[in-house]
Formats: structure tokens, C-alpha cells, sequence
């Protein structure tokens, strides 16, 4: 892994945690970088942090000293009148000059390093952002899902951003820095992941009323298992023969969810809502907010303004018993 | 040096109470300057204190996960008005109020160059600041943040009127910052008094006089930005709609073209308060004057040209991101070389440990982390990360209230007397320095952290299981202490008004020709204008024998009379404002019609009564 200089990370960490062991873990850090584009800026970013550390005592030491020592004294001298110094001066404007462009220099570095197209061989998937979920699709494999991204570990991720309605930030703190996501424009941003794992994301511009409510995850696995994932989203809704399953699809078709969502291999086609192909294998549901249980997703259909604020969905009056049907279909889409 | 030290009772001149004096209708008609500046702070104040409270239901709110406290409805309306209050009518108008009544004393004048059109910019901001906060009664406040982001402006994206309270409530106020601006740069070019050349002009009227070039030259910006916004959400048009082919990025350029500048019109000010406060209680003369001035405006200078740091998670592309860093980079040499300055000021000196220079070496100490954090996003790549966080939050709270604010409160402490003729107390003064400063620390310093952590700004609330519990909870506590600390204050300035001991006419042995004169001033500042040949006429004998003080042989000077028709003028400018809100055109013509009745009474009344 990229060198760390090792005082630096215990500056940090000492720093954290003397805040008071102010909490923590911290699964959304970007102090804990896990794809290389996100460690190009943690190393940026130490090496400016040592700067400012440098700078910090330097200049509140001297003025910790000049308040200490120039205290008014009863019966003391008049200070003496000085009105300035050029090669005081001159030295004063060099000296950040010169930590400046020691900042630069990287800096610069990793803009050409990092603000670029992806480059060589990557996957792609096309992020789009919606007040407030994400849907997510994979144009090489035809996979369209929302809010969870799967990716193989060690393989090039090529996002593509794009926006339905206003600008939203795309942003996995331990994946990479933020990339906003415009309307009438198409933004980038690539990561490789390092390593397995669950890595949690949300949007980072201000976009409406459930702005804080617009979560994803993005669960890295090995190519093995991300192979076994693509198979499954590929396959079509399952179809059993159970009647509560029957029920279950008519109930959802009847309860004009039709309108807004897709079934892949129903008559659900609906483009405005998310892709619920295969709901019943997300972790979360609802823009990444509500872990998927029965009772949660019975919850967000019953009231989903009262969950998230200002939420588009359109729910007609549906008695209990077809709610509960539309969930145990739902839940049963793997 | 020597230093003339005068007792009060030794002073010619004798405390103006009658400064003050008159009902009501004496305040709206008002023309003078100090008036004005009264009522600038006192505005000012009140909606500091708006924007405060703002702030601490923000706060309540994000006291621990996932709470519901505050609806995210009310919430995003807070953190709006929260920025836009603080901004635009607690900072700035504080400012204005030490320009109105310290500047033409700095420069040994007797008012501004046009005190009728400074009487209209303060009504027009005191009336277009009660229009901003009237949205609160009329379906709620503005709630697409103080940048107000195209597209979620839009009609689609916010229907009612909130966001056209906002979108005409700034268009308002860009007037009256706007014509203070004019005011103030005619004021300090042509009433200098005799002798007073640039280079010797205190280093707060310099900033001045720099911050009012950056408003002039920076609304136009934001007024362009407005007013397309103004016509796509009233008229249909299709400027930020990229649906029809708009873009939303024109509207962050124009915002932030304006923006940044912006920034430096918050703090240049406060960079002159504190640059004469530090030679002021040093018992020295500022250190490397020239370079403090020329630092100051290159800050100005470079401050238009790195509004793209804002948009650097934008997608700008590599060579815009490597000089908007460069260029922000370089701001930071300037800066530092203010604080070395200070600091030399300091080195050497006397230093009287009073309330005013506690908060100005607190300014200075805060505003060396703000100014630390700010290097780090101004570095493009490690901003991906930063931005839209609360290490920003943080960042611009170091910046405008560690920085800022200290400023602020040291400049009121330090012309407290000067404005009222009574001294403040030090001991709640300095009580009041330290609850706030480490209170500022414990609500601020935390929030760096937490943004590092990965929490975003602007969301009402935060899943339990990120880690951000702990650190938001100090975040709180330190800023229901922060506020308690706003009360040592008040009380401090209610009872010094009612029994603070008499100041006389230069309580701090001060070098600026503000303190050749009573506390208050009488209403024409100067009986005899004085003449100056240096740059702190009170601290050199030589020097101060043309500043004449205030001798009764000579006749008091006629000064213009009060009008009432800038206020007139001012009403009818918000009269505009709410008939435009409700697409109402006989509203409209009233407000033109009182407009005009206003400006043509203004034009043919005679100056003196």
C-alpha cells in the first residue's frame, strides 16, 4: 500500500480519538481509503496535513509567545516605535511561497493523475441519480438495480453519471471523492476496489427535502461470487406456482405499482421507479434507509411519505390484506 | 513615542448625549451617519441573533441519530435561512455599521458624501431584510440553501414562494450594498481631511474602502444570476432548465464569481478591525503598513479569480482544477502576511491585555486554522473529498466566526465607548471572550472530523452506526454554550448603557483622529476639520497640533437636515418587491409610483433646514 508517514496517521488518529473517543467505527471515512483513487487523496492529503501542522505551530507558537512575553509591565519601557521590515517582510512571503508550491506540486500531480476518463480496461455502470435513490445499471451486462452496487474487487469500475431531475454527488467516501451528478451532463469517476467488503455511500449535494435520506451501498466481492450475483440479476423474476405468489403479482399489478416499477419477465414495466427484479436480494430498501424485512417494506408501502420525506411514490388505498400479499411477493423476488 | 494621554476632565470637549436624541420619526428620517451606524449594528445584531437561534435548533436537531425533533421540512428552511441571515444581514450590515460611524471619523469628516443616499441603503436592507424573514409567515422560508443550486430552484423543483422570497429578497438587498458601496468609496476617495493621503488612511478605512470596490464589482454577478432565475421561475424562461437546453453549471459560476468575493467582503473588514486594535493596545504602530494595505488588496484582487474551488467535484476537468488551485493557493500569501504582520506588531510591544485585543488575538488564532483547512480544499483532489461535508462547515465557521466574529466583537468592544461614552465592563468582557472561544472550539472544531468521517452537510439527520454520535453531541452542547455566551454580552452592553462609567474622549489612548473627539461625537463630528501629517496623528506630538479638537469659539458647522424621503424611497423599492412576489402589477406601481415620489422629493429638497 502507498507509504504513509507513519506520525502522521498517529497525529490523525491521536487526534480523532482524543476527541473526547468521539465514537466510531467509522464505516463511511474517507480517512480509510480501500480503492486507489482514494488513496492518490489520503496521500495528498497527508502530506498537506503535515504542512498545516507544521505552519499551525509554528505561527500560534509565536503568537502564544508574543502574548506571553509582551505582556504590559507596570513601569515598563514605552515600546520602541518600529514601523517595519522589507527583508522581514520579503522572508515572510517567500517562506509560505515556498510550502505552497511543495503543496502544488502534488497537487497538481494527482489532478491530471485522478480527473481523467478511466482508463484501460473497467466496468462500466451507469449511475443515475433520482430524488433520492440511485439506480444503477450495467450496459455490458444488462443489469439495471437500484441503490446496492455490486463490483468485482481488483477490476476497474468505470462510473458514469448522469442525473434524472436536479444535481445529486455520487460519493463512497472510501472509494473515491465525490463527482456531482448534473442534469444536461454526463460526469465520471473509476475506482478499483482493494478489497471485499460493504462500503457505504450517499449523496453529497443538497437535493430536496430527503436529501439526507439518499443512501447506497456497494458491496465489493470476489470476481467469483460477482459472477454468481450477475447470473442471478440476469435470470428473470422467479415465477413459483404458489397461490399467495399468484396473488402476490396480481395484487402488485392491481395495486398500480405497474405504473412506476418493472418486473423483468412481468407485465411491470414501468420506468420511473426503481428496477424491483430482484428486490427480495437488496439489503435495504427505500434509497438505501430501511433494511429489507417484511415489516419495513410493509412500512414504506403503507406510508412512505411518513419514511421519506416528499417521496414520489404514489401509493393508492390498498386494504391490509393485499399489502401484506404485494410484500410476500416481494420479498420472495431473489 | 509619545504617547498623548488625555483625561477626560483635561478634554475640551464635552460627552454629546444629544447625538442620540429624538423620537422614532428623528431615527427614520435620520441623515447622519452615526445614526445610521446605530442602526445598522442594532439591525445587525438582531438578526445575528436570528441566524444564531437558527443555528441552534439546527443544532438540537443534530444532537444525536436519527432524531426527529425537526421535520426536514423545517429543517432545510433553517440551514437556508441560517446562511443567508448570517451572511447577508448579520455580517455584512455589521460591517456597514462600523463603516457608517467610524469611517468619516477615521478620515476626519463630518459624513459620508451622499448622507441621504445612506440613510436609503440602510432602510432598503432593513426593510429587504424584514421581506426575507416575512417568507417565514407566508408558507415558509427559502429552503434551497444559500447557493440556491439551479435546478432545484426551479418552479418544478420548488413550487410556492419560497425561493422567490430569496430570489427577490437578494435582489433587494444587492441594492442597498450596492449604493452603500458607491457611498463609501466617494466618502473615503474625496473627504479625507487635509493631509490624510492614502498611504496614511487607517488600515480600517482601507479596508474599507477595498471591501466597498469588491461589493460593487461582485453583486453584479449574483444580480445577473438572480434576475435569469427571476424570469425562469416568473416568466417561463428556460435558463437553467437543461431539459430545454439551459445549464445549470451558468448558475454556479455567477453564483460563485459572486461567491467568493463574497467571502472576502465578510472578512476584509474584520481584517481592518483587527489591524487597529493590535497597535492600538501594543502601545506600537502597525507593523509593515504598506505591505498590510497592498496584502489586503491583492486578497481582493485573486479573490475573482478562484471561484471554480467551489466546483471542483463538478467535473471541470484537469486544467481548470489546476488553476483554481493555483490561484487559491496564492491567497494564502497575502493572508499570511497579514498575520505575520500582526503578530509583529505584537512582538516588542506593550501589550494591554484588554477585552478588545482578547478577541483580536482570538480572531488571529482562530483564523490560522481556518486558514489551514482552507489550503487543504484548496488542494482540487483532496476537496473531492471535503467538499459538501462538515470539514466545510467547519472550515467557513473558523473563517466567519472564529475569524469574523472575533473581529466583529472586538471592533464593538473597542468603539463601544466611542459610540456610547461609556466603557464596557472587562470583567464580562472577558468572561465573554472565553465562554465564546472555547465553546466556538468545542461546537466547531469536532465538525472537521466528522466531515473526514464521511458526514455530509445539509442533512437534517444521520443513521446511528456511522460513528457520529459522540462528536455531534459536543458539536451541540458547544453551541448552546456558544449562544448562553451571546447573553454575557447583552447583558454587558444593557448595563453599561444604564451605569457604565463615562469613557471620556479617547479611553484607549488611540491614534486615530475618531478619538480626537467627544464620545459620542456631536452630530457634526469636528467643529474644525483637522489636519493630519502622519498615520497616527494622536500618537505623534508634531502631529497632533492641527487636530483641533473641539473648540466652542468657532461656530458649529450646518449639517443637512433629516429627510424622510430616502425611507419613503426604501418602501416603495419593497412595495416593488412584494408586489413582484405575488405577480401583482397595481402592487408594483405603487412601489414605482412611491419610488419616484421619493426620488423627486429627495432631488429638490434643500439640503439644510
Amino acid at each position: 500500500m502507498p507509504r504513509r508517514t507513519p506520525w502522521i496517521v498517529a497525529l490523525l488518529t491521536l487526534a480523532t480519538i482524543s476527541l473526547g473517543a468521539c465514537g466510531g467505527p467509522f464505516p463511511q471515512s474517507a480517512l480509510d481509503p480501500a480503492s486507489d483513487f482514494a488513496w492518490k487523496l489520503q496521500d495528498l492529503f497527508e502530506g498537506i496535513f503535515f504542512w498545516a501542522v507544521v505552519v499551525f505551530v509554528l505561527v500560534e507558537g509565536a503568537l502564544i509567545v508574543a502574548i506571553l512575553r509582551f505582556r504590559e509591565r507596570p513601569g515598563g519601557p514605552e515600546p520602541k516605535a518600529t514601523h517595519g521590515n522589507t527583508l522581514l517582510e520579503i522572508s515572510w512571503t517567500l517562506a509560505p511561497a515556498i510550502i505552497l508550491v511543495l503543496i502544488a506540486i502534488p497537487t497538481i500531480k494527482t489532478i491530471w493523475d485522478v480527473d481523467r476518463p478511466a482508463r484501460g480496461e473497467s466496468l462500466v455502470v451507469e449511475a443515475v441519480g433520482h430524488q433520492w435513490w440511485w439506480e444503477f445499471r450495467y450496459p455490458d451486462l444488462g443489469i439495471v438495480t437500484a441503490n446496492e452496487l455490486h463490483i468485482p474487487v481488483g477490476q476497474q469500475i468505470d462510473v458514469r453519471l448522469t442525473s434524472a431531475d436536479v444535481i445529486h454527488s455520487f460519493w463512497f467516501p472510501r472509494l473515491g471523492g465525490k463527482r456531482d451528478v448534473i442534469p444536461g451532463h454526463e460526469t465520471q469517476i473509476w475506482f478499483t476496489a482493494d478489497s471485499a467488503g460493504l462500503y457505504l455511500g450517499q449523496c453529497a449535494e443538497f437535493c430536496g427535502l430527503s436529501h439526507a435520506l439518499m443512501k447506497m451501498e456497494l458491496v465489493a466481492e470476489s470476481p467469483a461470487d460477482f459472477e454468481a450475483w450477475v447470473e442471478g440479476q440476469l435470470a428473470d423474476a422467479v415465477v413459483t406456482d404458489s397461490v399467495s405468489f399468484a396473488e402476490g403479482t396480481q395484487a402488485f399489478m392491481r395495486g398500480g405499482c405497474i405504473a412506476c416499477h418493472k418486473i423483468r419477465g412481468t407485465v411491470a414495466q414501468g420506468v420511473i421507479g426503481p428496477d424491483l427484479t430482484h428486490v427480495g436480494s437488496r439489503r435495504r430498501i427505500a434509497g438505501g434507509i430501511l433494511d429489507n424485512t417484511p415489516e419495513n417494506m410493509e412500512r414504506w408501502i403503507r406510508d412512505s411519505r411518513g419514511v421519506k420525506p416528499g417521496s414520489l411514490m404514489i401509493v393508492p388505498e390498498l386494504d391490509d390484506e393485499t399489502v401484506s400479499r404485494i410484500v410476500e411477493y416481494l420479498q420472495g423476488l431473489k | 513615542m509619545a504617547v498623548r494621554s488625555e483625561s477626560p476632565a483635561a478634554s475640551a470637549s464635552h460627552a454629546h448625549e444629544g447625538t442620540y436624541a429624538g423620537g422614532l420619526l428623528s431615527w427614520i428620517t435620520t441623515v447622519d451617519h452615526k445614526r445610521i451606524g446605530v442602526m445598522y449594528g442594532v439591525s445587525a445584531f438582531f438578526f445575528f441573533l436570528v441566524g444564531g437561534l437558527e443555528a441552534l435548533l439546527i443544532r438540537l436537531q443534530l444532537g444525536s441519530a436519527e432524531n426527529t425533533l425537526i421535520d426536514p421540512d423545517l429543517y432545510n428552511q433553517l440551514f437556508t435561512m441560517h446562511g443567508t441571515t448570517m451572511v447577508f444581514l448579520a455580517i455584512m450590515p455589521l460591517s456597514a455599521a462600523f463603516f457608517n460611524f467610524i469611517v468619516p471619523l477615521q478620515i476626519g469628516a463630518r459624513d459620508v458624501a451622499f448622507p441621504r443616499l445612506n440613510a436609503f441603503s440602510f432602510w432598503v436592507f432593513f426593510l429587504g431584510a424584514l421581506f426575507m424573514n416575512a417568507s417565514f409567515l407566508f408558507g415558509g422560508a427559502p429552503d434551497a440553501g444559500w447557493f440556491g443550486y439551479a435546478n432545484l430552484t426551479s418552479t418544478q423543483y420548488s413550487p410556492g414562494m419560497r425561493v422567490d422570497f430569496w430570489v427577490i429578497g437578494l435582489l433587494v438587498l444587492g441594492v442597498s450594498s450596492i449604493a452603500a458601496a458607491l457611498n463609501f468609496i466617494v466618502t473615503i476617495i474625496n473627504l479625507r481631511c487635509e493631509g490624510m493621503t492614502l498611504m496614511r488612511m487607517p488600515l480600517f478605512t482601507w479596508m474599507t474602502l477595498i471591501t466597498s470596490f469588491l461589493l460593487v464589482m461582485a453583486f453584479p454577478a449574483i444580480t445577473v444570476g438572480l434576475v435569469l432565475l427571476m424570469f425562469d421561475r416568473m416568466f417561463g424562461t428556460l435558463f437553467f432548465n437543461p431539459m430545454a437546453g439551459g445549464d445549470v453549471l451558468l448558475w454556479q459560476h455567477l453564483f460563485w464569481i459572486f461567491g467568493h468575493p463574497e467571502v472576502y467582503i465578510l472578512l476584509l473588514p474584520g481584517l481592518g478591525i483587527v489591524s487597529e486594535v493590535i497597535p492600538v493596545f501594543s502601545r506600537k504602530p502597525l507593523f509593515g503598513y504598506a505591505f498590510v494595505v497592498y496584502s489586503g488588496i491583492l486578497i481582493a484582487f485573486l479573490g475573482f479569480g478562484v471561484w471554480a474551488h467551489h466546483m471542483f467535484a463538478v467535473g471541470l476537468g484537469p486544467v481548470a482544477n489546476t488553476v483554481f488551485s493555483a490561484t487559491t493557493m496564492l491567497i494564502a500569501i497575502p493572508t499570511g502576511v497579514k498575520i505575520f504582520n500582526w503578530i509583529a506588531t505584537l512582538w516588542g510591544g506593550s501589550l494591554r491585555l484588554r477585552t478588545p485585543l482578547y478577541f483580536a488575538l482570538g480572531f488571529i488564532a482562530m483564523f490560522i486554522i481556518g486558514g489551514l483547512s482552507g489550503v487543504m480544499h484548496a488542494s482540487a483532489p483532496t476537496d473531492l473529498q471535503q467538499t459538501d461535508t462538515y470539514f466545510i462547515v467547519a472550515h467557513i465557521h473558523y473563517v466567519l466566526f472564529g475569524g469574523v466574529m472575533f473581529a466583529l466583537f472586538a471592533g464593538m468592544y473597542y468603539w463601544f465607548p466611542k459610540i456610547t461614552g461609556r466603557m464596557m465592563s472587562e470583567r464580562l468582557g472577558k468572561a465573554h471572550f472565553w465562554m465564546m472561544i472555547i465553546s466556538f472550539n468545542l461546537t466547531f472544531f469536532p465538525q472537521h472530523f466528522l466531515g473526514l468521517h464521511g458526514m455530509p452537510r445539509r442533512t437534517f439527520t444521520y443513521e446511528s452506526g456511522l460513528g457520529f454520535e459522540a462528536m455531534n453531541l459536543m458539536s451541540t452542547v458547544g453551541a448552546m454554550l456558544l449562544g448562553a455566551s451571546m447573553l454575557i454580552f447583552i447583558w454587558n452592553v444593557l448595563g453599561t448603557l444604564r451605569k457604565g462609567a463615562p469613557a471620556g474622549d479617547n479611553p484607549w489612548e488611540g491614534s486615530t483622529l475618531e478619538w480626537s473627539i467627544a464620545s459620542p461625537p456631536p452630530h457634526y463630528n469636528f467643529r474644525v476639520l483637522p489636519v493630519v501629517g502622519g498615520r497616527d496623528p494622536l500618537w505623534a506630538e508634531d502631529l497632533t497640533k492641527a487636530v483641533p479638537g473641539d473648540d466652542p469659539s468657532t461656530p458649529e458647522p450646518h449639517m443637512p437636515g433629516p429627510s424622510y424621503f430616502p425611507f419613503a424611497t426604501a418602501v416603495g423599492i419593497v412595495v416593488m418587491a412584494g408586489g413582484g412576489l405575488t405577480l401583482t402589477l397595481p402592487v408594483v406601481l405603487v412601489g414605482v409610483a412611491l419610488v419616484l415620489f421619493g426620488i423627486y422629493g429627495w432631488a429638490f429638497q434643500p439640503l439644510e433646514h
